[in-house]
């Protein structure tokens, strides 16, 4: 089946689109949306424009949709490049790396039946640690982008997701109850080598912004 | 042990609507054996003391066209639970009918009497296109559109339209403890 991958180039949905082409299926194309919305409800913002380059060593088609990040009407911009994928690509089915957010899940459901495509998540429901030690096992190399919760500060943005880390945030998941794969939107990521791509992405600069326990980096890779 | 029934036709919906389900077994300690319904065959069913049928993809009604592979039904005595397309299943089973009804998303659900450990209004998710009735099976539970929970008048057969493996769990698990 020909599927399109909504795509933000952070962890969940770069394994998704792994599961998905280990399970058989064809990644005909990735679809980014852009948000002028830090604070979306549907889409990961940080590093987003470094999606081309992600999408460049996929070899994958991207296609890119703007959007003002406005509450349901980026659904609007969701469904028309769900659309563009359907006509440019010849898609069946939509995969996300949706894990637990009913909001994000019903309403890429809805568009998909209204457009006549198939939904997968398969990552929906998966426990948050185990889907950490799955990232660590199977090579993912991810860094941390931006951190959004008490007790996260500005020593956490580049950490890379690794046995460290998956001790830290275990402690962090038994004493704040952090989602530990971030499914709160307590921190966001970037990956910058999987089995999926063609060659590792090197960092060749950031940009650091923020304050107290809200802290992005904005990367520049190679 | 308990048999896991499989519903979706493409194998990647099962890590959504099967691989869930399973991980509340595994968490309840119990055996179970994870079955494709197409592949079910008779024995399957003389070792099992419960059947759990998933759900399905919401497009996904390939299981419609081919329920001869639930003829075991009404012949089965032990427990089965039935999620959303498994619902389905079992009031066609029983002369139900199919009415177009969606829901998608998290809904309240009124039950009218505890069934499998839950009373009162809770919060589901909901992911169906239609909704059975059957007169054979009482009804627990609506939402403001539908049917969402029914049991057998004789047997101990459950079904559920919402997926309690999406912040429910503890009504599968119940129904495992049986």
């Amino acid at each position: 089946m020909n599927c399109a991958v909504l795509f933000s180039g952070g962890k969940d949905s770069t394994y998704a689109a792994y599961i998905a082409k280990k399970n058989n299926y064809n990644i005909s194309c990735l679809i980014s949306i852009f948000s002028e919305n830090p604070e979306s409800y549907m889409f990961h913002t940080p590093s987003i424009s470094k999606v081309e380059k992600q999408a460049e060593i996929m070899d994958k088609p991207l296609i890119i949709q703007k959007t003002k990040g406005e509450k349901e009407i980026e659904l609007d911009d969701l469904f028309h490049a769900i659309m563009k994928a359907k006509y440019d690509f010849n898609i069946n089915g939509i995969i996300t790396g949706t894990v637990e957010s009913a909001y994000q899940a019903s309403r890429i459901q809805k568009i998909c039946y209204d457009l006549e495509l198939e939904c997968f998540n398969p990552l929906w429901q998966k426990s948050q640690l185990e889907l950490i030690k799955e990232l660590i096992e199977k090579k993912f190399n991810i860094i941390i982008t931006g951190v959004f919760a008490y007790p996260f500060d500005k020593s956490w943005l580049g950490k890379k997701i690794d046995q460290k880390f998956l001790c830290d945030i275990r402690e962090l998941y038994e004493k704040y109850k952090i989602n530990p794969a971030g499914e709160g939107g307590e921190y966001e990521t970037f990956v910058l080598n999987c089995p999926l791509f063609k060659r590792e992405l090197k960092i060749v600069g950031n940009k650091i912004y923020g304050k107290n326990h809200s802290w992005k980096m904005e990367i520049d890779v190679k | 042990m308990i048999t896991l029934v499989e519903l979706p036709k493409e194998k990647l919906h099962n890590l959504e609507f099967v691989k869930p389900i399973e991980n509340v077994i595994r968490k309840e300690n119990k055996n179970f054996k994870r079955i494709r319904y197409k592949d079910l065959t008779s024995d399957i069913f003389s070792e099992s003391d419960k059947v759990i049928i998933s759900g399905t993809s919401f497009r996904d009604n390939d299981f419609l066209c081919n329920l001869e592979f639930f003829d075991w039904i009404k012949n089965f005595d032990r427990p089965i639970l039935g999620i959303c397309g498994g619902m389905h299943i079992l009031g066609m089973s029983f002369n139900g009918t199919l009415f177009k009804t969606q829901e998608i998303g998290l809904m309240e659900v009124e039950f009218e009497k505890e069934f499998l450990g839950v009373n009162d209004k809770i919060e589901v998710y909901e992911l169906h296109n239609y909704v059975v009735e059957s007169s054979d099976f009482e009804i627990y539970a609506r939402s403001q559109k539908c049917i969402q929970a029914i049991k057998h008048k004789d047997k101990p057969f459950y079904g559920v339209m919402f997926h309690p493996e999406v912040k429910k769990k503890n009504i599968i698990a119940n129904f495992i403890r049986l």
